[in-house]
């Protein structure tokens, strides 16, 4: 490696290249070669810091001298000055108000610190109803760049060598998956956006489309040409109208440019893509059951193969995408798959965006490298437990996904790690849960979720989860036995084996993962009929502990049912035969006096 | 709109440039309320028309108000980001419309960041 006496550290982050740092490079590179100074200085494209409206910045080590505000126009002066004759330049430099600030910088806050955005650059940065302003954040540049400088073979090595994989459920070689489609011999095939995002919890698909829809549109213009398609639905969500709408204006803005269309660009390549509304049903989410919905059928799944790169949409070969995954492909395209691969883990490429709830303090939208640990996303991204209370697990992948316990907190996050600890990375539904989560009564409720959303064509699934919920709410009401665990192992077996799809199949997962993380809870229920975490209704007793009790009657005047009663100014009583459990004096209680048991 | 030719990007760009990031005397301050569904059920068509009230009464005319998506941290919504030419941008928390109010007396017109009310200041990293 050559030593070098000064770095440049120029920024590459979206912000400063929309103001041209790419032009600032090059004109620094010119400008460094006529000085003869090419091996001594070196010119690094750094990730953005943060400091993207004074961009485009940069940083000159080693004197750690913050230049703002660049252009073409100054670089001569700049490398003269500076880089020639050692006296940086004044004017350029970024000089902190002499009055500090007293709130702290973003990229100091543990939410938005340890984000790297990609699918997400343009949240709450652009009007998503302007296309215009999409156009100055770089959108549409990398359709540019494959519509004219790319063949669809070197579209698809760019993105296969990237490395990306499907981020809506199963993590799927989004490059192959196209690779596969553009080798079918046939004149018509179709490419889909699912964004039917159906896991309770997860959120990122309408937020993508909400705040940048011609992201989506722009990754499926490109993936149009590699794989031959003319031809495009998103298949959105009825539940979603603000993304319904944004993305509908979104397209039309984009057919009047021509950017959706015949010729689009004058590139002579023609593509267009229509909205499909779904109904909001769970099975809509996988592959066969969307393509039997866009073609008007009762959403059901069918055998694979063939699979839908086969035989999809109208018996034409087919590839549907995520919208994150296609939220995605303009970034690769534009900086090269180099890039991309060099963020994440061996296995997993690039950064995936989390849904955050629960009971964590802050919850949002976390866009995250690969790699990064439960812990880091939990407690320096999510600012720890709700109420400081202890950790007790968290549920990622949605329903066909599981639960991961606190000696797992460490865990790096990619597709392999979250699939040993029995969980799946999923389309990124993030539950956090803490002691005051009843693990039994989880499995309860994504059970009753997933019962409700069984579209019914294989009896595994429709029976086998019913017999299930019934198994679990029977262990919540104390009415279970120890054999009643050993029975749902081999149903989940058994609904594992008989379901046709992905959903099916993996829907005793809920039960899987908290047995083998939690089996003691289910324990405590059947045997000491306690139910630990205080939630299970019919296991548990409300009542007040006498030297707590200040008397100020806040529960008595709050009870529902009037079972609170008791003398003035001494401590009160819980009827136990009225009490219905609902919590409240729980809840109002000021001086912890009231216990659950 | 007319269809577009490839080289109409860059120009498209450098024109929203101007209004985006009031580098070039487009505007003196911009208002950016975030709309997503979190905000929007939060209240941020309420802050919305905080903002336009308060411009309206002021009468100026170089105050941009726009909105945006979700900024990402959905349980401190409403959020609203303020610049002011010149500035970097600052993000305010959990508003309302009184809230809305103080912040255009002290920030956008008198220059002075209501910290009481303000997260942080700067941009968030990308790629």
């Amino acid at each position: 490696m050559k030593n070098y006496r000064m770095h440049l550290m120029l920024c590459a982050g979206t912000g400063c290249v929309s103001n041209g740092s790419y032009r600032i490079k090059a004109s620094l590179q010119k400008e460094l070669e006529k000085h003869n100074l090419q091996n001594e200085i070196a010119i690094i494209m750094t990730g953005c810091n943060g400091f993207c409206a004074q961009g485009p910045v940069m940083v000159v080590q080693p004197d750690n001298i913050f230049y703002q505000l660049l252009s073409e126009k100054v670089i001569p002066h700049l490398v003269e000055e500076h880089f020639l004759k050692g006296r940086p330049v004044k004017k350029l430099m970024y000089i902190p108000s002499a009055d500090k600030i007293p709130i702290p910088k973003m990229s100091e806050i543990g939410f938005f610190k340890k984000q790297r955005l990609i699918a997400l650059r343009n949240r709450g940065l652009i009007d998503p109803e302007i296309i215009d302003e999409a156009i100055a954040r770089g959108a549409y540049k990398a359709c540019l760049k494959a519509l004219n400088s790319m063949t669809p073979e070197e579209i698809r090595k760019e993105i296969k060598d990237s490395g990306l994989r499907g981020r809506g459920g199963a993590g799927f070689p989004t490059g192959l998956k196209w690779e596969i489609t553009a080798k079918q011999a046939s004149e018509k095939k179709y490419i889909v956006c699912n964004a039917d995002e159906g896991d309770p919890g997860a959120f990122m698909d309408r937020s993508i489309i909400e705040s940048d829809p011609h992201a989506v549109l722009e990754g499926m213009i490109i993936g149009a040409k590699a794989i031959g398609a003319e031809q495009g639905y998103l298949y959105i969500r009825y539940e979603y109208p603000l993304a319904l709408e944004r993305m509908e204006n979104a397209i039309n803005q984009a057919r009047e440019y021509g950017l959706l269309g015949d010729d689009i660009l004058g590139s002579g390549f023609n593509f267009d893509v229509y909205i499909h509304r779904g109904a909001g049903a769970f099975v809509c989410g996988e592959e066969t059951s969307l393509i039997r919905s866009i073609e008007g059928y009762p959403p059901e799944p069918r055998i694979r193969p063939p699979f839908p790169s086969e035989s999809g949409i109208w018996g034409k070969p087919t590839n549907i995408n995520n919208v994150e995954t296609w939220a995605t492909v303009p970034v690769i395209i534009y900086r090269g798959s180099k890039w991309f691969s060099q963020i994440g883990t061996e296995t997993s490429k690039g950064t995936k965006v989390f849904a955050l709830v629960g009971k964590v303090k802050n919850t949002g939208l976390v866009e995250v490298p690969m790699g990064i640990t439960l812990r880091e996303i939990i407690y320096d991204i999510g600012g720890g437990i709700e109420n400081d209370r202890a950790f007790k697990a968290v549920q990622t992948g949605g329903p066909s996904g599981g639960c991961i316990p606190s000696s797992l907190l460490d865990l790096p996050i990619d597709y392999e790690q979250l699939a040993e600890a029995g969980s799946i990375m999923g389309s990124g539904g993030m539950i956090v849960m803490d002691d005051s989560t009843c693990m039994v009564d989880v499995a309860k409720y994504f059970l009753e979720f997933l019962k409700s959303e069984s579209c019914g064509k294989c009896t595994a699934c429709r029976e086998g989860i019913d017999v299930l919920y019934k198994m679990v709410v029977q262990i919540c009401d104390g009415n279970g036995t120890l054999e009643d665990i050993s029975v749902m192992q081999e149903l989940c077996e058994a609904i594992k084996n008989g379901s046709m799809c992905a959903l099916g199949s993996t829907a005793p997962n809920p039960v899987i993962s908290t047995l083998q993380y939690f089996k003691h809870e289910y324990e405590a229920h059947i045997k000491d009929k306690k139910c630990p975490a205080g939630v299970c209704k019919a296991l548990i007793t409300f009542s007040i502990i006498p030297d707590n009790c200040k008397a100020c009657m806040l529960c008595v005047k709050n009870c529902p049912q009037g079972a609170i009663t008791g003398e003035k100014k001494q401590p009160q009583k819980i009827e136990q035969d009225k009490c219905i459990k609902c919590g409240v004096c729980y809840d109002l209680c000021k001086f912890k006096a009231v216990l659950i048991q | 709109m007319a269809k577009i030719k490839p080289e109409d990007l860059d120009k498209i760009a450098d024109r929203m440039k101007k209004v985006m990031s009031l580098r070039e005397g487009a505007g003196r301050a911009k208002i950016t309320v975030h709309m997503g569904t979190c905000g929007i059920s939060a209240g941020a068509r309420n802050i919305m028309s905080s903002v336009l009230k308060c411009i309206k009464e002021a009468g100026s005319s170089d105050i941009i108000a726009t909105a945006s998506g979700c900024a990402g941290l959905c349980s401190k919504e409403p959020m609203i980001t303020v610049e002011i030419a010149g500035k970097p941008p600052v993000k305010y928390i959990d508003l309302n419309s009184s809230k809305t109010e103080k912040i255009f007396k002290e920030h956008i017109q008198n220059g002075k960041i209501v910290t009481e009310y303000a997260l942080a200041i700067g941009s968030e990293q990308t790629l």
